[in-house]
């Protein structure tokens, strides 16, 4: 007699581009909306999703807009309708944005952003480092940073589920490496529509638009309620940490893979870690194994969901050793250390009374070539910055 | 396993999609891999680098090549030693060049353990896509010098790439030029 059990499928992985990875998810997440224009090393995302419309493998509604400005606010507008929205930048784009970026997470919009990130002009660059989304940080977005193609996606689909979770109303940007991710062809498993919709069902924004049942969005608050609202904001972004873990967890055991909010790489009897994110850590994790045999007992921390932070999870990590190396791609200049993610590390020591020496790299600012020797040069820096303290940020490969 | 691969071409001969084809067809075959150029000029003419790297690992490193296990040189005015600075010992140097591979490896200051495989890619390009785009040629050099992928594999992907007529003389090209590289151990 025939076994009744069919085996499950082993999925095959697709060779895809970053990109190419995120226009996946955004067809898997039967998006509503795509409202967006075209920036270097953003463009491709948007193409295939075009691709996808255009072939009917997707039955979304494109809005061609003029400017970035544009893009944000007509997705503010279709998010508002109770659409599943999604847009897509980078660089000058995001930088454009940057006005409607406060508007989209003040009015607690579902919107998911997927930047390609590279420098800032001027000089014109079209390369990557992460000067573009550290410059929006503070702009009430949820911030994911990812390593991997197959990252991205994964990662676009928790990030619909995070943003339309009515406890957490906030919009997410995933963030990757201009060209060195979002150019690189890589092996992406693709999930089923329906095993993706199951996971991460629509659920769009609660007061929505409706002429049948006006509401008014977006007004003006006066002293006596703006600050209410501001903090209600806070609270979200709280909230959005243990959920956001969650949501990574029920995606493990859904579809078998899975990140946490950060990732420890050869953390354990590591006596000194380097905080990297993006193509950086995933290089790392092919330098440090070789450092270990050579006694440099270096680990990984990486960063993962950026906002909010994972205070409590970072704290107990920097317990445990001597030396934090903080690796940044972007600049902030004539600030206490240069490189900002230092000093929310720096920040963090101080607040939670650990006894660790800090060192403040900056690195590969636009894309400024880093080979494996550059690497296995920080690992080395690292080790030494138990016993060394370096007072001021290092600018890592500039000619002087 | 790990095997990493430096491509060096001109904007328009297609040297990136050369490299995403190898990659793409080393993932199809179950390893792990990635392929991504060195953008930089992106205008027609100008010189262009590309790597691909090919593992059994889960973990890839995304810098860029420094020690490439082989040199793919799609255009005869970049064969020069420049070019194959850094390869391993016993790697492998593919170029487009219509002379004999040992002529190649004098050139190039080659030494004994290096393999040195040759193919007038030009010549196949013009005679199948009738234009000097010689990425899909170099290929079927690079399946026949190493054997990393499979020709069917790539044969296919080729077909997928460009749909239709064009599919198919790129998937000419490959074959011809697979069947007419020379190859030698230098010794």
């Amino acid at each position: 007699m025939a076994s009744l059990e069919v085996a499950k499928e082993v999925k095959k992985p697709k060779p895809l581009s970053t990109n190419s990875a995120v226009a996946y998810a955004v067809k898997d997440l039967d998006v509503d909306v795509v409202s967006a224009y075209p920036i270097t090393p953003q463009t491709t995302v948007v193409e295939k999703i075009a691709d996808f419309i255009a072939n009917g493998e997707l039955d979304a509604e494109m809005i061609h807009v003029e400017s970035e400005h544009s893009a944000l606010s007509a997705a503010i507008g279709a998010a508002a309708t109770g659409a599943r929205t999604f847009t897509a930048t980078a660089s000058q784009g995001l930088a454009l944005m940057h006005e409607i970026l406060h508007i989209a997470s003040g009015m607690r919009m579902p919107i998911v952003m997927s930047v390609a990130m590279r420098a800032l002009s001027a000089p014109i660059s079209i390369w990557n480092d992460h000067s573009d989304v550290m410059n929006a940080r503070d702009a009430g977005w949820i911030i994911y940073f990812v390593s991997s193609a197959q990252e991205a996606y994964d990662t676009i689909i928790q990030a619909f589920k995070l943003a339309e979770d009515p406890d957490i109303l906030l919009p997410v940007m995933v963030a990757y490496d201009g060209y060195v991710m979002s150019h690189t062809i890589e092996p992406v498993i693709t999930e089923d529509r329906d095993e993706v919709l199951k996971f991460a069902p629509k659920r769009p924004f609660p007061y929505r638009l409706d002429p049948d049942n006006p509401v008014t969005m977006g007004p003006i608050a006066d002293p006596n309620w703006f600050y209410e609202i501001k903090y209600q904001q806070v609270m979200a972004m709280e909230r959005a940490l243990e959920k956001a873990r969650e949501i990574d967890e029920e995606f493990r055991k859904t579809f078998g893979r899975g990140y946490g909010i950060y990732e420890c790489f050869m953390c354990d009897d590591a006596e000194a870690l380097i905080v990297a994110k993006t193509s950086y850590a995933a290089t790392l994790k092919t330098i440090l194994p070789k450092m270990w045999e050579k006694g440099y007992k270096v680990g990984l921390l990486r960063l993962r969901l950026y906002r909010p932070f994972p205070v409590e999870d970072f704290k107990n990590i920097l317990d445990k050793v001597d030396a934090v190396l903080v690796i940044d791609r972007a600049i902030s200049y004539g600030a206490p250390l240069q490189g900002p993610l230092a000093m929310e590390f720096s920040s963090l020591i101080v607040k939670e009374d650990l006894k660790l020496n800090l060192t403040s790299v900056v690195a590969g600012i636009g894309q400024r070539r880093m080979i494996d020797s550059d690497f296995e040069n920080l690992v080395k820096l690292a080790w030494e910055s138990r016993t060394k303290k370096y007072d001021r940020t290092i600018f890592y490969g500039v000619r002087l | 396993m790990r095997i990493e691969i430096r491509w060096h071409g001109r904007g328009g001969q297609g040297a990136v999609t050369a490299s995403e084809i190898v990659a793409a067809a080393a993932i199809l075959e179950g390893k792990n891999a990635l392929a991504f150029p060195e953008f930089g000029a992106e205008r027609r003419g100008a010189p262009v680098r590309a790597y691909t790297r090919i593992t059994d690992e889960p973990e890839i490193a995304r810098t860029p090549v420094v020690s490439p296990d082989i040199v793919i040189i799609l255009d005869p005015s970049l064969i020069t030693p420049a070019y194959v600075e850094g390869l391993k010992e016993n790697g492998c140097v593919i170029a487009n060049a219509p002379e004999d591979p040992k002529d190649l490896a004098k050139r190039l200051n080659l030494k004994e353990g290096v393999r040195v495989a040759t193919v007038d890619a030009t010549s196949i390009a013009l005679k199948w896509l009738r234009a000097p785009i010689v990425n899909t040629a170099i290929l079927g050099a690079l399946i026949k010098a190493t054997g990393i992928v499979k020709l069917d594999t790539v044969v296919n992907l080729v077909k997928e790439r460009f749909p239709g007529k064009i599919g198919e003389a790129n998937a000419s090209a490959v074959k011809d030029a697979y069947e007419n590289t020379k190859v030698i151990d230098l010794e």
